[in-house]
């Protein structure tokens, strides 16, 4: 860093704040964009089925068969569509109205009655297979529970073997918003480091603010740094929003450490801010910019960070493929400052991992930004 | 090595673009002295900015080398920067800055104190006449006036040597002489200036010139020995101009090859363009005062006006780009309000900035524009041949747009905005920034059309080519505060002090008399 | 006559033929439209999936008896585990959890063998991972079945009667493994058609407007509506020949059946292309430059992908916010090219999902092309 001059660094960074503060679509994308994030994960998106479409083929008129129905119809899980004509059920099927029909054929309370073994039918939409294997599930959890209390009735309670007691640890009551939530901060920081710094190194290449620039004495460490502190505190100002709105708005506990956090949202911001000042001076063109940042920023922040998709089940060369991208770790970080305190396991290599990529990052932009133009 | 340390040396330099066969620029050797103004010209594509990059360090030569008072260009890059000033041909402001924040950017930038600040600042200010829109941001400034706020920052330093690129291009007469005296003011101090331009007067001002063709050096000296090396054959004496034409190959004089192929418009007796009380305002702030004057059929009708002045708004008005506040404007009898396509059709336009798809070929743009005036078929295709071969495109046909020498840009801009052969032409400065010959050549051109019948209204900064045109508006502060033929204007000022005025002189007398009268 | 409508079309025909040469020219951007959707595709298919396997659990078994071993042995040889811990120690839970080793471990106690030989419910701890809540969910249910033939299997040793269940048979349609992959890749040929066509019409207008051609074609004799079509065409053109890439890469790479109509499949996203691209056309007719129709066109996509039905169903959302999902596009998309390829989806049905788009895409374009006229004005 010889011949730094903060002076120099100083109106650098000025312009890019005044930039900053002057173009709406940074805070579109820093505030107004997290909000949306935000709320939607808070009030609406859920891993959680609940009231799933389910359709009830009844073609047995018995009180038994109507016994069974009514228990379909107290369950929430369900939102049952009762219907007498198969044609129409499995039409409402294929349209998507409802996610699966269970059959309730016409000799099924004759059979059950003899006890002979009942074949029962549930028909699935197996297109989507997530709300068809809660269906499956449920609905046989259902149907298991009715037959025990037909049979139980008159009779003693049946002494079961083993008896599972769960226990949830973190998350007690399973709310996919408290794991929802911390995993989305990633995504906002990523969207905020990486795509913002890679289009407006871009532009200034694209308008030839570029050449004038580096024509004049400002040191390479000087601009960079320039460029790194504005979005960088664009990106905390954004974390203290998300924490804000995660902690107080929507009761997400947060039992870790906020400097642990602090620390690891700071590594993170600068891989992130790397890896787009890396992309724009390779590309210098804000289209083809925005383009990788998808690919490798915008993607892998969303699919391979393990907050939506089970990193473990995925194919092992994608596993392998999430270790290079530093949301996964990230992610890590934020679920088990949230949820589970700082565990010092996870959080250590993860952030060694991260700040390993930061530097790489970082560094291959200061050997990448070199005073030259072609 | 110590001789190295005053001045720039450029020792068998060589720069070749990769993927490029020939080279940009071939084996020049030349000693830049300090305390003199150099200037470097050459028709475009000549290899001028290549060179300037090169002593910048922005490029890295292919072989040999610049040392810039003893910095090498390679190796000591940064430090080069702390005693160099550059501006290059297009300088890049900040549009969403205002005037004052680019210029304390770039203050900041190149080391200048608060103290210093203030003075060097009214001094930038005083020149570029940018002083009432200090708040103004750089995006909502005029052309002429970017170009001069560009400059200004460039100059902030305090350079061991200053680099040029084309700096005047675009600058109007008043400020280009300003210009002029405060780097001669430098050069006495003893700085280095390199000053590339198209513009011969400027060049033959220079104390020394670097004449460039096609990347070779052919000429470097004095500018008077120029004309000597050339005319050493003849007997006559010969000017600057006819000489550095001569070494080039010669004049393009004689009738245009573009108005041989084209027939006569039908004569109308309407007049071709009628504006009345023409207004514009953004906000508070008027544009435009109430403009209204009619130009007839054949008539070539100049807009002449220092940067900023609202020429280009006046323009836009015509053209449809812009909605007047007030008033009307009539092209061909047709309203750009009432019926715009029509309208449209019959007029060619041509802008400041280039502005054709810089991403698709010659040939590509030919077939858009023919394509989007409507043109069908056989004639479509007659019209694309008969452009690339009067602008001698043919070279050129498969290359990006953007990447073509600015001279064969411009030739392009004008053959696109001509196929259609439209009665009215707007050429918002056609020739801003192309090297003589072309600038002759589109002179030519025009003079020939309007003897065809169309009509033809431009906007120039170069006062010897407001010579050309039939009649000027002379535009100042959003008003027309004179019109009339170049004879005309120029009689407006004449008096015992100035017995043989010319239109430069007009132009300067007319702007301080309208401010003199006008209250502040 | 017949050359007056010629007049007409011609202009916007060069247009569109300009536009796509403008993208396809360039061999950096001919390569961004290829390379990178395959690859999104392919990653992505195997990145994107709720299956739950190659799962790790772990067991602190405090029992020696032959019951517990019982378990365990059935738990080690199931096929839905990648690995099952023996811990020795009580704090190996915590840690093993708390470092993501496993999703889930099982406790159980001293007594466990003695509970269940003498006829009582040993009671099993079971502690899940709440971080992640949906696997561990999942995997608890895998736990559940091993633990229900555990039951029934021990009992029926111990000569006890057990009431045979009703014997359940699932059919699942159009997906007989409930695959998830047959999910994710048709979803994904539609993301990535709409993150192009987005992309593309969003910034096209900006680039014109930063570049200066956008006054060119103002002064040209074109009217607004030809601006407009000329701008949309195109987008439509790559796109379209994007999905038909995306399509044949699909046939070739995947087992994914399809079952039904190309024709509907090519009118439907037809129209779903033209609604994505009037959401374009809105986007870059408020944006002044390249970089908010970037940044504008993010913070649509994002909303989308999370409330389209994609990452998480529809039916899962509160019923306030259900119909609210209506207003994007590829909500509607997705009910149709899953129900395409999976279903066979019939006309009418396909009709049914594809006015919403149809609204949509009137809206917006006529929202975006009086926005262009209110701006050249």
């Amino acid at each position: 860093m010889k011949h730094f001059s903060f002076s120099r660094f100083l109106a650098y960074f000025e312009k890019e704040v005044k930039q900053i503060m002057r173009d709406p679509s940074t805070f579109l994308i820093a505030f107004v964009l997290p909000l949306i994030m935000m709320f939607i994960f808070g009030y609406g998106v859920s891993l959680d089925a609940d009231k799933v479409p389910l359709g009830l083929l009844v073609e047995d008129t018995s009180p038994t068969a109507r016994s069974l129905e009514h228990a379909f119809l107290g369950t929430t899980y369900f939102d049952v569509k009762t219907s007498y004509n198969r044609s129409a059920i499995e039409e409402d099927l294929t349209g998507g109205r409802v996610r699966g029909i269970v059959v309730i054929s016409q000799d099924f309370s004759k059979n059950l009655l003899k006890g002979v073994e009942t074949p029962f039918q549930i028909l699935l939409d197996g297109s989507e297979p997530n709300t068809a294997r809660f269906v499956l599930n449920y609905a046989e959890g259902v149907v298991n529970n009715w037959v025990k209390q037909q049979k139980d009735e008159g009779k003693s309670f049946l002494t079961l073997p083993l008896r599972a007691v769960p226990r949830i640890w973190f998350n007690a009551s399973l709310e996919s918003r408290y794991v929802l939530l911390p995993g989305s901060i990633a995504i906002i920081m990523t969207l905020i480091g990486t795509l913002l710094t890679a289009l407006v190194v871009a532009r200034e290449w694209e308008r030839g603010t570029m050449e004038a620039i580096m024509a004049t004495p400002l040191r390479i460490s000087e601009m960079l740094l320039a460029k790194l502190v504005p979005y960088f505190l664009l990106g905390l100002c954004a974390m203290i929003l998300c924490i804000f709105l995660t902690v107080v708005l929507f009761q997400v506990p947060f039992r870790g450490s906020y400097f642990i956090l602090f620390i690891s949202t700071s590594i993170f911001l600068l891989a992130a801010l790397g890896i787009g000042l890396v992309v724009s001076s390779t590309t210098r063109n804000q289209f083809v910019a925005s383009q990788i940042v998808i690919i490798i920023g915008f993607l892998p922040a969303f699919m391979l960070s393990g907050f939506i998709f089970e990193i473990s089940s995925m194919p092992w060369i994608i596993q392998m493929m999430t270790y290079i991208f530093p949301p996964r770790y990230f992610v890590t970080i934020l679920q088990s400052s949230f949820l589970s305190g700082t565990t010092w396991a996870l959080v250590l290599p993860s952030l060694l991992v991260m700040f390993f990529i930061a530097s790489l990052f970082l560094g291959i932009s200061a050997l990448k930004m070199v005073k030259r133009i072609d | 090595m110590s001789k190295n340390k005053d001045a720039i040396h450029i020792t068998s330099l060589g720069k070749t673009f990769p993927g490029s066969k020939k080279a940009a620029l071939d084996n020049i050797n030349a000693v830049i002295r300090p305390g003199i103004i150099t200037g470097l010209i050459g028709p475009d594509g000549a290899g001028k900015t290549t060179l300037l990059r090169l002593m910048t360090g922005l490029l890295l030569p292919s072989h040999g080398k610049v040392n810039v008072f003893g910095l090498d260009t390679v190796q000591d890059a940064e430090r080069l920067h702390d005693i160099t000033g550059y501006m290059p041909q297009k300088f890049g402001l900040y549009e969403d800055l205002t005037v004052i924040e680019n210029l304390n950017l770039y203050a900041a930038l190149h080391g200048i104190s608060e103290k210093e600040k203030s003075e060097v600042f009214e001094k930038m200010l005083h020149f570029t006449s940018l002083g009432p829109f200090t708040t103004r941001l750089a995006g909502n400034l005029s052309g002429g006036m970017k170009q001069k706020l560009g400059l200004a920052c460039s100059l902030l330093g305090k350079p061991k040597a200053l680099l040029l690129d084309e700096p005047s291009v675009g600058v109007d007469p008043v400020s280009r002489r300003e210009l002029w005296k405060m780097v001669s003011d430098l050069a006495a101090e003893g700085i280095c200036i390199v000053w590339s331009t198209s513009y011969l007067d400027e060049a033959d001002r220079c104390s020394e010139i670097l004449l460039l063709n096609e990347g070779k050096l052919l000429f470097y000296g004095p500018p008077k020995d120029l004309a000597k090396q050339v005319s050493k054959g003849g007997k006559e004496e010969i000017g600057f101009e006819e000489a550095f034409i001569e070494i080039l190959g010669g004049s393009h004089r004689g009738e245009s090859v573009l108005t041989k192929h084209m027939s006569s418009k039908k004569v109308k007796d309407a007049p071709s363009i009628q504006i009345e009380n023409l207004t514009k305002k953004f906000g508070d702030f008027t544009a435009a005062r109430d403009i209204s004057f009619t130009i007839k059929q054949g008539e070539i009708f100049g807009l002449l006006g220092p940067n900023g002045a609202g020429k280009s708004t006046i323009f836009k008005m015509l053209c449809g780009l812009l909605q007047p506040t007030e008033g009307r404007a009539l092209v061909s009898g047709y309203s750009l309000k009432t019926a715009p396509s029509e309208a449209r059709l019959r007029i060619g336009y041509m802008a400041q900035k280039f502005s054709l798809y810089s991403d698709l070929s010659v040939k590509e743009n030919l077939n858009f524009f023919s394509g989007v005036y409507g043109l069908i078929g056989h004639h479509r295709q007659t019209q694309i041949e008969k452009m690339i071969s009067i602008f001698e495109l043919t070279p050129y046909l498969a290359d990006n747009a953007g990447l073509l020498p600015l001279g064969f840009k411009q030739r392009l801009a004008l053959a696109c905005s001509l196929m259609h052969e439209p009665d009215v032409l707007f050429l918002d400065e056609p020739t801003s920034g192309v090297d003589p010959l072309v600038r002759e050549e589109f002179w030519n051109h025009i003079q020939g059309m309007a003897a065809k019948g169309v009509t033809i209204m431009v906007t120039t900064h170069f006062i010897e080519e407001a010579e050309y045109c039939d009649r000027i508006a002379l535009i100042y502060g959003g008003s027309s505060i004179a019109s009339g033929t170049p004879m005309a204007l120029k009689e407006m000022v004449r008096s015992k002090a100035l017995p043989k005025p010319t239109l430069e002189d007009a132009f300067i007398t007319l702007i301080e008399q309208f401010d003199q009268r006008r209250p502040l | 006559m017949k050359k007056q409508i010629k007049n007409v079309w011609l202009p916007i025909r060069t247009l569109i033929i300009k536009e796509i040469l403008a993208v396809w020219r360039d061999k950096k951007s001919r390569i961004t439209l290829v390379v990178p959707p395959l690859i999104q595709l392919i990653i992505l298919s195997h990145a994107a999936t709720l299956d739950v396997n190659n799962i790790s659990i772990g067991i602190f078994n405090q029992d020696s008896g032959w019951y517990s071993q019982e378990l365990t042995q059935r738990i080690k040889g199931s096929p839905y585990f990648k690995h099952v811990y023996d811990y020795k120690k009580p704090q190996s839970i915590r840690e093993s959890i708390d470092k993501q080793e496993v999703i889930l471990a099982l406790h159980l106690q001293p007594n466990f063998s003695k509970l269940v030989a003498e006829g009582n419910t040993a009671p099993v701890q079971v502690i899940l991972d709440g971080r992640k809540s949906n696997a561990s969910q999942i995997v608890f249910g895998y736990l559940n079945l091993i633990f229900q033939s555990y039951n029934r299997d021990i009992l029926k040793d111990q000569g006890i009667d057990v009431p045979e269940p009703i014997s359940i048979q699932y059919r699942s349609f159009f997906n007989p493994n409930i695959e998830y992959i047959y999910f994710t890749v048709p979803s994904l040929v539609a993301i990535l058609s709409m993150i192009l066509a987005l992309m593309v019409t969003a910034m096209s207008v900006s680039r014109e407007r930063e570049n200066g051609t956008f006054d060119q074609l103002l002064v040209s004799p074109l009217q607004p509506w030809q601006i407009l079509i000329g701008k949309m065409m195109p987008a439509m053109v790559i796109s379209i020949g994007e999905s038909t890439l995306l399509m044949i890469a699909v046939l070739f790479l995947y087992n994914i059946p399809f079952k039904g109509s190309l024709i509907l499949l090519y009118f439907s996203m037809i129209i779903f292309l033209f609604s994505i691209v009037g959401i374009g056309l809105f986007i870059s007719s408020i944006c002044k430059t390249q970089q908010q129709s970037i940044l504008g066109t993010f913070v649509f996509m994002t909303p989308t992908m999370l409330l389209s039905g994609y990452a998480t169903p529809i039916e899962n959302m509160p019923p306030w916010l259900q119909p609210v999902t209506n207003i994007f596009p590829i909500k509607h998309f997705f009910i149709i090219i899953r129900g395409i390829f999976l279903k066979d989806m019939p006309t009418l049905e396909v009709l049914r999902y594809s006015w919403p788009m149809v609204l949509i895409a009137l809206f917006t374009l006529a929202l975006s092309g009086w926005m262009f006229k209110r701006r050249l004005e």
